[in-house]
C-alpha cells in the first residue's frame, strides 16, 4: 500500500535516528527544548513540519494513526498529513481517539482521555514561551538554564494589568515537573489540565524553529498563575448544538450573515460518539 | 528612632543630646560593603582598567570620574559582573555568607545578587527597561523573579515605588516609550530599587537629560541614598554631579587611578596634574 | 575641641610648570569648648585656607589638625564625612545645593542625614528660617534664586540647624542688615553658651569684639615671616 519510492515514513533512517535521540533527550529532561536538525519536508513551514518529523521518527508499521487539526479529523491540514503517512508509511489510520496508537495534533488535546499505549505529537509554531518578551535566544536559554522565570510572570502580570484577568487563552505557559517553563503549543488553556499527569507520552515538534521537547507519562504540569488570579480552564458557556455535551471545548460557528451562530464541539470524534450516545 | 519618637516634652534638646553622641542613623558598620582588590581588565594589548583597588562602605557614594576612554565604564562592568576582569577580586559583603568574591561566584548566584542586592542604572533607560512592558510590570519584575506571586501586592509595591520616584501612579499601565526621558530614568531607578538593594551601580545616570530634569533626579537619588542607606558607585564625567552626590572620588586616567579622596578635597585641592587639568577645564556658570 | 599644630600648606600647580606655592607654615592654634576665636589678617593671608584645612577640604601635608577625637590631617575620607555629619559645622560664604530643592529641605537636610524624622527636622528648620527673617512664602522655593543676603541667611540656618560641637564660620555677618546681623550674633552666642568651639573670620569689627574671646593673626603663619 505504501509508495515504494519512499523510505518508511518518508525520512531516511539516519534522520529518524537523529530525531529519536532528540526525543529521548527531551523525555529525559521534561520541558527542555532540544535543538535538532530539522529537515525540509514536502509541505511548507507552518503546516506541521515539526510534528510530522517527530511522528515519522516514532511511527512503526503496526501503528494506527489519527491526525487532528483544531480537534477535527476532516480539515485540510489533518487530511493532508494523514494522506502523507498513508502514502509514505502505509500505516492504518483512524478518526477514533481510542483506536489510535499515535495522534498528531494541531492546537487541541482530544476530549477522550488518553492511555499509556498512546503517543500524542503536537505541532508547535513557536516553542519559546518568552519569545515576545525577550527576543534574544542567548538570553532565553540562560533564563531557562537558571530557572530565572520572573519575566514569564511579567507576561501574565501584563495580561491582568491590561485586561483585568489573565487573558492568555491559548499557548498558556506551564511549569513542567517543577523545573522548566514550557509553551504547550497553541492549545486552548481549557486543555492545560489534560497535560498534567497524562498516561500517554506527549511529544512537541517545532520544524521551523528546530526544537523538540517532551512530557514523559505522568509528568506534573502546572499552569502559571498568581495567588489572587488563579488559573482557570475556561470554555464557551454553552452546550454543544450537535451532541449536547456541556463539558467539551466548543467552536463558535457563524451560520448566516444575520448574526446567527452556534456552538459545536471542536473534537469531531468525541462529538460524533457522544451524539450516538456511546462516547 | 523608636527612642526619639517616644520622647515627649523638649524634643529637640533630647534629640540633640542623642544625635551628638551617636551621630548617625546607621550604626558604624563592621566592614566595607564592597572591597575591590587589584582589578585589571585588558582588551588584548590595550588596558581597560589596571590594578584598581578601593573599599566602599555602607551608605557611601563613590564617584568615578575621568574622560571618555579612561576606563571608568570598564571598571563598572567588572564590578557589576557584566565584564570578566583578567585579575583581581571583588568582595561583596553578602547578607548570608559575609564577604564573597563575586568574580568567582557561580552565574546563578551572581544573577541572584544582581536582582536582589544590586541595582544597575544605565545611562540610557532603554538599556535598563523593558520598553514593551508597562511601568508596573517593569517595577514588578524583580519581585516576581524573587518569587512574588500575588498580583495585588506586586501592584501595590509597584505603585508605591512609582510614587517615590515621582511618577503619577495613574500611569502604572502605560509603557515606558510613552514617558519622557526623565521619567524613563526615574522608572529605571524604581525598577532597580524595588528589591531594596544595598549597592547601586550607576553609569552616567543624569547624562543626556535636560539640566532641570537632572536637578530633580539628583535630588531624588540623594534622598534615596539617604533614606535607604544605599551605597553606590557612580560613574560620570560630570564633576558637578559628583560634587552633589558623591562622598568620595576616584579619578581615572588611561585605565589607572591617579587620585582618590574626599570629593570636595579632590575638586578643591587636586594634587595630581591630571586632576588639576580636569577641574580647571570645567566651564563656570 | 579644635587643635592645630604646626601645619604648613603648599600648592603644586602642575599646569603652570609645576610651580610650588607655599602659602602657610608653622600654624598652630587651639579652640576650647565654649570659646570663640577670630582669625584675622589681610585678605589673601590664608584665613580661608586654614579654615578649609580644618574642614578637610584642603589637604594637610605637614603638621596635625584634630577636631574632637578625629585627627583630620591624614584621616580616611569616611572619618571626615562622619565628623562633618555630627561634630563639625561650617558656614561658608557660598551656598552649594542641588538646584530645585526647596529651602526648607536644604536647611533640614543635615538633620535628615543624622536620621531625624522629617517632620521634626522641618519644624526645626522652619524655626530657624523664621528667626532669620526668611518669609514662609520662600520656603518652598529653591534658594538658588534668592538674593545674596537671603542665600547667606539660608546658609547660616543650615549651619546652625544641628548643634555641632565645633563650628567654622566664614564671614557669617557679611552682607546682612542690622536686624539679621543681630540675630546671627545671638545664634553664635547661644552656640557658645551650649559649649560649641567656634573658629571664625569676621571682618565686622563690632561683631568680633562682642563675640570673640581671642584673635589670631594668620600673618604670623605666612612663610618667611615665621612665628
Amino acid at each position: 500500500m505504501s509508495d515504494q519510492a519512499y523510505n518508511f515514513a518518508y525520512l531516511d533512517e539516519g534522520t529518524k535516528r537523529m530525531i529519536r535521540r532528540a526525543i529521548l533527550k527531551g523525555i529525559a529532561v521534561p520541558g527542555y527544548q532540544v535543538p535538532f536538525a530539522s529537515r525540509e519536508m514536502p509541505m511548507p513551514y507552518g503546516w506541521g513540519t515539526g510534528g510530522v518529523q517527530v511522528t515519522a521518527a516514532v511511527l512503526t508499521p503496526g501503528d494506527v494513526l489519527k491526525v487532528i487539526d483544531q480537534g477535527a479529523d476532516d480539515t485540510t491540514n489533518a487530511v493532508s498529513i494523514r494522506k502523507f503517512f498513508q502514502r509514505t508509511a502505509g500505516v492504518a489510520t483512524t478518526e477514533r481517539t481510542n483506536e489510535a496508537t499515535m495522534i498528531q495534533t494541531r492546537h487541541r488535546i482530544p476530549e477522550t482521555p488518553l492511555t499509556g499505549d498512546q503517543i500524542l505529537v503536537y505541532q508547535v509554531p513557536i516553542p519559546e514561551p518568552m519569545r515576545f518578551l525577550e527576543p534574544r535566544e542567548t538570553e532565553t536559554r540562560r533564563i531557562h538554564a537558571l530557572a530565572d522565570y520572573g519575566l514569564m510572570q511579567v507576561r501574565l502580570y501584563e495580561d491582568i494589568a491590561r485586561h483585568g484577568e489573565i487573558a492568555t487563552s491559548y499557548a498558556y505557559p506551564v511549569e513542567v515537573a517543577g523545573r522548566y517553563v514550557m509553551d504547550p503549543s497553541p492549545i486552548p488553556k481549557f486543555d492545560n489540565p489534560k497535560l498534567d499527569d497524562c498516561p500517554a507520552i506527549q511529544l512537541f515538534g517545532a520544524g521551523r524553529e528546530q526544537r523538540i521537547y517532551a512530557l514523559p507519562p505522568y509528568t506534573h504540569v502546572r499552569s502559571l498563575d498568581f495567588e489572587d488570579h488563579p488559573f482557570t480552564a475556561s470554555k464557551a458557556d454553552h452546550a454543544c448544538a450537535i451532541c449536547g455535551s456541556g463539558t467539551s471545548y466548543l467552536d463558535e460557528v457563524i451560520t448566516d450573515d444575520a448574526g446567527g451562530r452556534m456552538f459545536v464541539c471542536s473534537d469531531t470524534d468525541y462529538c460524533a460518539q457522544n451524539a450516538k450516545g456511546g462516547a | 528612632m523608636a527612642l526619639l519618637d517616644a520622647s515627649g516634652g523638649d524634643i529637640f534638646r533630647e534629640e540633640e543630646a542623642r544625635m551628638t553622641s551617636s551621630s548617625s542613623k546607621y550604626p558604624e558598620p563592621d566592614g566595607p560593603l564592597l572591597s575591590v582588590r587589584s582589578v585589571t581588565k585588558r582588551y588584548g594589548a590595550r588596558i581597560g582598567c589596571e590594578d584598581i583597588s578601593f573599599d566602599l562602605w555602607p551608605g557611601e557614594v563613590l564617584g568615578v570620574v575621568g574622560e571618555s576612554g579612561s576606563g571608568k565604564s570598564t571598571l563598572l562592568g567588572c564590578l557589576s559582573g557584566q565584564l570578566r576582569p583578567d585579575a583581581g577580586e571583588v568582595l561583596f559583603d553578602t547578607r548570608d555568607r559575609g564577604p564573597v568574591d563575586t568574580l568567582r561566584m557561580s552565574e546563578p548566584q551572581r544573577r541572584h545578587l544582581a536582582r536582589t542586592d544590586w541595582a544597575f542604572v544605565h545611562q540610557n533607560p532603554r538599556d535598563g527597561l523593558r520598553m514593551g512592558v508597562s511601568a508596573g510590570g517593569n517595577v514588578g519584575e524583580r519581585l516576581m523573579a524573587g518569587g512574588a506571586r500575588h498580583y495585588g501586592r506586586i501592584r501595590e509595591a509597584a505603585s508605591d515605588w512609582l510614587g517615590r520616584v515621582e511618577i503619577d501612579t495613574g500611569r502604572i499601565d502605560d509603557r515606558p516609550r510613552q514617558f519622557s526621558g526623565g521619567m524613563q530614568q526615574r522608572l529605571q531607578i524604581a525598577r532597580n530599587l524595588v528589591s531594596g538593594p544595598r549597592l547601586a551601580f550607576m553609569d552616567e545616570p543624569t547624562g543626556g537629560l535636560d539640566v532641570s530634569v537632572q536637578a530633580r533626579l539628583l535630588d531624588l537619588l540623594r534622598g534615596l541614598v539617604r533614606d535607604m542607606g544605599l551605597s553606590a558607585v557612580l560613574v560620570t564625567h560630570d564633576l558637578a554631579v559628583v560634587r552633589l552626590l558623591a562622598d568620595r572620588l576616584i579619578v581615572m586616567k588611561d585605565g589607572r587611578v591617579v587620585e582618590t579622596g574626599l570629593t570636595d578635597q579632590v575638586l578643591d585641592d587636586p594634587q595630581h596634574d591630571y586632576t588639576q587639568l580636569l577641574v580647571s577645564s570645567v566651564l563656570q556658570v | 575641641m579644635i587643635e592645630v599644630q604646626n601645619i604648613a600648606k603648599e600648592f603644586t600647580l602642575h599646569n603652570q610648570g609645576g610651580a610650588v606655592l607655599r602659602v602657610m607654615e608653622g600654624a598652630s592654634l587651639t579652640v576650647a569648648p565654649g570659646e570663640c576665636v577670630a582669625l584675622t589678617g589681610a585678605s589673601g593671608a590664608g584665613k580661608s585656607t586654614l579654615m578649609r584645612m580644618i574642614w578637610g577640604n584642603y589637604r594637610t601635608d605637614h603638621g596635625m589638625i584634630r577636631v574632637g577625637d578625629v585627627e583630620v590631617s591624614g584621616a580616611k575620607p569616611r572619618r571626615i564625612i562622619a565628623l562633618r555629619r555630627s561634630t563639625l559645622g561650617y558656614v561658608s560664604q557660598f551656598l552649594r545645593v542641588v538646584p530645585r530643592v526647596p529651602t526648607l529641605r536644604v536647611v533640614a537636610e543635615p538633620l535628615l542625614v543624622l536620621g531625624m524624622a522629617e517632620d521634626r527636622a522641618e519644624a526645626r528648620a522652619a524655626e530657624l528660617l523664621t528667626r532669620l527673617n526668611i518669609g514662609e512664602n520662600l520656603w518652598s522655593l529653591s534658594p538658588t534664586t534668592f538674593s545674596g543676603g537671603e542665600q547667606q541667611r539660608v546658609n547660616i540656618a543650615r549651619g546652625f540647624v544641628h548643634p555641632y560641637p565645633a563650628l567654622l564660620l566664614d564671614e557669617p555677618t557679611a552682607s546682612l542688615d542690622a536686624a539679621n546681623r543681630e540675630t546671627v550674633m545671638r545664634l553664635i552666642e547661644e552656640a557658645k553658651a551650649r559649649g560649641a568651639a567656634i573658629l571664625g573670620i569676621f571682618h565686622d569689627e563690632a561683631a568680633r569684639e562682642r563675640l570673640c574671646d581671642r584673635q589670631i593673626d594668620v600673618a604670623d603663619f605666612v612663610p618667611g615671616r615665621g612665628a
